[in-house]
């Protein structure tokens, strides 16, 4: 007989849709934790977002205000929040709102006592797509080049710099490879008007993709890593299959990232395997949507999160089984008009 | 050539590649080929061998096997030794 103590933790990134946030798999590995009982309060910014409905996943949730509402609103919610259901640590799974928990993470340990586990505000700048080439320097490793801009008619005076294809991406989501002015110009337009600018211009490296999913403790230790090929991806580019590999470089560099950045919390790091080695694309300063496959191979990344925010003491994991698979499904959950409603109109469930 | 250590190949001739991700399968002579690299046969002993067992002209042989050995290395799944 064991006793497990028991915890409660809030998560957002419930919109498990085809584009999924990170949010149900991180529960899912909490629920499945074999040293902790969580009870998960679960955070949405939009009332369709599939993970409120999982009632056998999140046990109660609450709306947040966007990202772009600022500080004072969020920490406000957040004080109603915690005194319902007190609250113990808090998982922000967006990449869009993490800025802002950063920023609060001090706050809400010293006035409400919740404990997270997030990169310093430098940290998450570093990593930033617009500063790409800086970061690959300062962390030794081999990254594409690439260039920030706010006009479309920069497109123009770095076709000097760059040789099409190229890749033009999104401050936070989105990437399309280009292969003229008129594509890269369409893109650029696109991309900008739903995510905002500057837009990065990426050289266009060729080779496999592969992602590591990994996490740090802030002292310079790689607690887990587990690398995934996609097997298919989506008209989105998101991964809806993949498998779990057995790279032993790609856990060297991946060891060093979090090693010389001290990287603190989970991330996702994203590589192309070309003919003279790995590029690091980005670092996603957040679990991925795929971080289960971590859970099935034998590293729980999200408990061992939640340990090291708790004060546990955490060990790196030593292995993980390669060749693990997972294969994503859609589902149609049927909902209570009720239930949406009072998502809707009370903005908690 | 060398048959990479990590690469898993099942009794049903289907091979997983966990460096790379990929998957392949293969017929049950593909399959006795590698057993016979994973043995450590020559090439010249397992054109022998194959010769000998399905009672075909060894030229046919020795070009199947170039290029059948020319695509384990072309999918990474094994490394041409001197």
């Amino acid at each position: 007989m064991s006793i497990k103590p028991s915890v409660t933790v809030a998560v957002s990134g419930l919109n498990n849709i085809d584009s999924p946030g990170p949010g149900i798999p991180v529960i899912r590995a909490l629920k499945e934790s074999n040293f902790f009982n969580v009870r998960i309060i679960g955070l949405s910014y939009e009332t369709l977002e599939p993970g409120l409905y999982m009632r056998d996943l999140v046990d109660k949730s609450y709306q947040l205000p966007l990202p772009s509402a600022g500080i004072a609103v969020l920490l406000d919610r957040l004080h109603y929040i915690h005194q319902q259901e007190n609250i113990q640590v808090i998982i922000p799974n967006f990449d869009s709102e993490l800025y802002n928990f950063i920023k609060i993470a001090d706050q809400l340990k010293s006035e409400m006592g919740i404990l997270t586990v997030l990169p310093t505000l430098n940290q998450f700048e570093s990593r930033q797509k617009s500063v790409l080439n800086d970061f690959g320097k300062k962390n030794d490793v081999k990254v594409p080049f690439s260039k920030t801009i706010f006009s479309v008619n920069e497109l123009l005076t770095i076709e000097e710099e760059f040789n099409y294809p190229l890749v033009i991406k999104g401050k936070y989501y989105d990437a399309a490879v280009v292969a003229n002015f008129s594509q890269a110009s369409h893109y650029f337009h696109k991309i900008s008007n739903q995510w905002g600018l500057p837009i990065v211009v990426q050289e266009f490296v060729t080779g496999t993709e592969v992602n590591v999913t990994a996490i740090g403790d802030g002292e310079g230790n790689c607690i887990g890593a587990v690398p995934m090929r996609k097997l298919y991806i989506t008209d989105k580019g998101k991964a809806w299959a993949g498998v779990s590999l057995d790279d032993a470089q790609l856990i060297a560099i991946t060891n060093q990232i979090i090693s010389k950045s001290k990287w603190k919390g989970g991330c996702e790091l994203e590589f192309i395997r070309s003919n003279d080695g790995y590029y690091l694309l980005e670092m996603n300063p957040r679990f991925p949507a795929w971080v289960y496959l971590a859970v099935a191979c034998g590293q729980n990344h999200p408990e061992a999160l939640l340990k090291m925010a708790l004060g546990y003491p955490v060990k790196p994991f030593q292995r993980y089984d390669t060749g693990k698979l997972f294969i994503r499904y859609s589902y149609d959950q049927i909902v209570d008009m009720q239930q949406f409603e009072t998502i809707s109109t009370k903005g908690e469930l | 050539m060398h048959i990479n250590s990590n690469v898993a190949i099942s009794d049903s001739g289907f091979i997983f590649n966990p460096l790379t991700g990929d998957s392949f399968t293969t017929n049950p002579i593909g399959l006795q080929i590698i057993e016979m690299l994973k043995n450590g046969l020559s090439q010249q002993k397992i054109i022998t061998e194959i010769t000998t067992k399905y009672l075909v002209e060894s030229s046919t042989v020795e070009k199947d096997l170039r290029d059948y050995l020319s695509m384990l290395n072309s999918y990474q799944l094994g490394e041409y030794v001197n």
